[in-house]
């Protein structure tokens, strides 16, 4: 029995249904939408693909991804070279760069340290960060990791590993979010609150 | 196949873009592994934190399948946790110690010693103290159990200080003495349930508790010690 699509559609819908979110009817769905919309998607995708595969590489001095190695915010000179903001993930890089919440660069560890899969800290960018916190120019370092417990592992072996290098380590508060109501918060988070509670 | 039983999460790991592999440690049913549909939801993640207890109900068609997870909050001490260094590497310490148990194997006194330990990890010295008795509870059910009753020379139960690196039993100071260098320390605090421990006393009972774990456990097995131990005594130490 012949298929009733091509082997270059079957492939397209086989590698789209290796993304997250996607599963293998919804990228046959994707795949008939980019038909459909051949020129104002398909063509500039496929461009936007390739120019990804040639162009994006990771920074060598921070982990982050970009066109350019060492990255933007690497060479950017309107940021603060006295501040590294440590984060898990490019994602929270991301994150943390919408939010505009700090101007300071960042340092991308590549995970957390997790006993069940394995990762420990030689799988993760630690070396380099303590080279570069060493750096004089450098005066705090800002974990900025979750607020899980491998998360809070790793920041406490992070904050070991620097007791050699001279500079402030400080975390991101734990507590009430924005729009957080009491009623709804679990009973560790809401503890943490109240023992991290400033003056007003 | 399906049971209920309480447990502690000793970590998680995930699986695909919403669900999560979840460890629970039972009483019932020891070390257990299960699916959590939806573990990597807000209100899920709050909940699936290493140190929280829960309620557990596993689900599979075969008992040998992974099976899933329903798990309901009980205590949350994941926060508690966090706030100290001394705590996490503590509770690392002790997921390492109990992944040294095979799977779905109950081993209730390893739980209750467990859960004796779990709300002292906060304080450095209470959590290093359970540390060290959990480490000898393990040895014991292991088949290793160290006798600290009475002296393995005269028979006698006082003055107990040493610990025969060969046999496991204890050693009266006075017949101790002559060997000194080459016997174990007993702390006071593994003798007597109420002594306090000093900063000697604790690195004593993580040395003697090392070196059986070590002999008998993790060498046998080409394994290190883990390295949260390693951290946590270093920490007890500064």
């Amino acid at each position: 029995m012949t298929s009733a699509t091509s082997p270059e559609l079957d492939r397209l819908i086989q590698l789209l249904a290796r993304l997250p979110g996607l599963g293998p009817r919804s990228a046959r769905r994707a795949v008939l939408h980019l038909i459909k919309k051949r020129e104002q998607l398909l063509v500039p995708l496929a461009d936007a693909l390739h120019s990804a595969a040639e162009h994006i590489t990771i920074c060598a001095t921070c982990g982050n991804v970009d066109t350019s190695d060492p990255c933007a915010i690497c060479v950017d000179p309107r940021r603060d070279p006295a501040t590294l903001c440590v984060v898990e993930d490019v994602s929270d890089l991301w994150a943390l760069e919408r939010a505009k919440a700090t101007r300071g660069r960042y340092h991308v560890l590549g995970g957390t340290l997790s006993p069940l899969d394995g990762i420990g800290p030689d799988d993760l960018s630690i070396a380099p960060l303590v080279a570069r916190a060493k750096d004089p120019a450098v005066t705090e370092v800002i974990l900025a990791v979750n607020a899980t417990v491998e998360g809070q592992t790793t920041a406490h072996y992070v904050t070991d590993m620097l007791h050699d290098a001279d500079v402030k380590v400080t975390r991101l508060a734990h507590g009430v979010p924005v729009g957080g109501e009491l009623d709804y918060l679990d009973d560790g988070t809401l503890a943490a609150a109240m023992r991290s509670r400033t003056p007003f | 196949m399906e049971w209920h039983d309480d447990g502690i999460i000793l970590g998680l790991r995930r699986h695909g873009e919403t669900s999560a592999i979840v460890e629970l440690f039972t009483p019932s049913h020891g070390r257990h592994l299960g699916l959590v549909r939806g573990g990597r939801s807000r209100r899920q993640q709050v909940v699936l934190q290493p140190g929280n207890s829960v309620h557990a109900t596993w689900r599979a068609r075969l008992d040998e399948h992974l099976g899933t997870f329903v798990i309901e909050p009980d205590v949350s001490r994941a926060a508690a946790l966090m706030e100290s260094q001394t705590a996490l590497y503590a509770f690392a310490t002790l997921a390492a110690h109990i992944r040294l148990l095979p799977e779905r194997d109950p081993h209730p006194e390893i739980f209750v010693r467990f859960m004796e330990a779990l709300p002292l990890l906060p304080d450095p010295q209470a959590g290093a103290q359970e540390i060290v008795r959990f480490e000898l509870t393990l040895l014991a059910d292991l088949g290793f159990g160290l006798d600290l009753t009475e002296c393995a020379s005269t028979g006698g139960r006082q003055e107990l200080v040493f610990v025969s690196p060969k046999s496991g039993r204890a050693v009266s100071r006075e017949a101790g003495i002559p060997y000194a260098d080459r016997l174990l320390k007993l702390p006071e605090f593994l003798r007597l349930e109420d002594a306090d421990a000093s900063t000697d006393d604790l690195a004593a009972g993580f040395a003697l508790t090392g070196y059986f774990l070590k002999r008998h456990v993790f060498e046998p097995r080409r394994i290190a010690l883990p390295v949260e131990r390693e951290r946590l005594i270093a920490r007890l130490k500064s």
